[in-house]
């Protein structure tokens, strides 16, 4: 073991960051399986169950969570593949870092008029149709 | 790989018995979670896109939309085995955070059991409610 730099511990920089994220976002979509699991098995006691409980996923407090998985689900996925680059691909751990920026952009791309979609949906359950 | 990355269970104790005992367990779980990774890409987002954005998104979603779509065969296999890779592949990638975090041996194993418990129930229940859904129990 080298000498640990002074006043960090660990290398840090976007690599560590891109780990931290994808652990973080793997938990949460884990734990948000088991709930998801749970609510979707009411179709099993009654439609009326069921609908109740979907109608949480309808409000618009819930809705801004529901951007929040896609965001969490997205990120992981993209940087799982990035992952999947640096172990197999054999320039992979030499364009690391150039991945990472571009699976952030991507990800902004796809989450910018995905978040616009799903708050459309919200706003014209609530205020009725718009143009 | 397991010098490079050594989680405690690998850890043999010096002047240990088990060293003979090596499996190839970790290697396989590896490769699990990257080829269920590359498939989950395709599942899950497909099922985030349709269920959040397309058409009317989570606002239109009831239980005649559920009994509309496992009426139908190739949505039914979509979601049984987008349920048992994001299930094992969650488990699995939990098991790995518990072996990073958890340092005494009975927290690390009384943590997996429950891990493994819970899981074994969502998969369960899960696969069950797929193969018993009755379109018609209203
Ligand atoms: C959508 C496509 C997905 C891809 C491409 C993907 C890819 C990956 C990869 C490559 C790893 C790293 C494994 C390792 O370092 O050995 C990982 C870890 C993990 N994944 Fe996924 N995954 C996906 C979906 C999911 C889902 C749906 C869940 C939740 C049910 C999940 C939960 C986890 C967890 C908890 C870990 C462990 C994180 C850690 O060890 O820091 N993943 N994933």
């Amino acid at each position: 073991m080298a000498i640990a730099p002074v006043g960090t511990l660990y290398r840090g920089r976007e690599g560590m960051w891109s780990w931290v994220a994808h652990r973080i976002t793997g938990i949460s979509v884990f734990f948000f399986l088991y709930v998801h699991v749970m609510d979707t098995a009411l179709v099993r006691v009654s439609p009326e169950a069921y609908d109740l409980v979907i109608a949480t996923y309808k409000t618009p407090i819930v809705a801004l969570l529901e951007v929040g998985l896609v965001g969490a689900v997205l990120y992981h996925a993209l940087n799982g593949l990035r992952i999947i680059a640096v172990d197999f691909w054999a320039q992979g751990p030499r364009y690391q870092r150039q991945m990472l920026w571009g699976i952030v952009g991507l990800w902004l791309l796809v989450m910018v008029p995905g978040a616009y979609f799903m708050m459309m949906h919200t706003a014209e359950a609530l205020f009725g149709s718009t143009p | 790989m397991s010098l490079a990355n050594s989680r405690r269970p690998s850890l043999a104790a010096p002047g240990s018995k088990r060293g003979e005992q090596r499996s190839n367990f970790e290697l396989y779980s590896w490769l699990f979670m990257r080829i269920s990774g590359i498939v989950l890409v395709f599942l899950v987002l497909g099922h985030l896109f349709i269920m959040n954005i397309l058409d009317g998104g989570v606002q239109r979603i009831n239980f005649a939309f559920v009994a509309g779509r496992w009426a139908s065969p190739f949505w039914q296999i979509w979601d049984l085995t987008m349920l048992w890779l994001a299930m094992l592949h969650g488990t699995n990638g939990l098991r790995t955070i518990i072996n990073d975090y958890a340092e005494r041996d009975q927290t690390r194993f009384w943590m997996k059991m429950l891990l493994y418990v819970s899981s074994g129930f969502i998969i369960l229940l899960g696969t069950l409610v797929l193969f018993t859904f009755d379109p018609n129990i209203g």
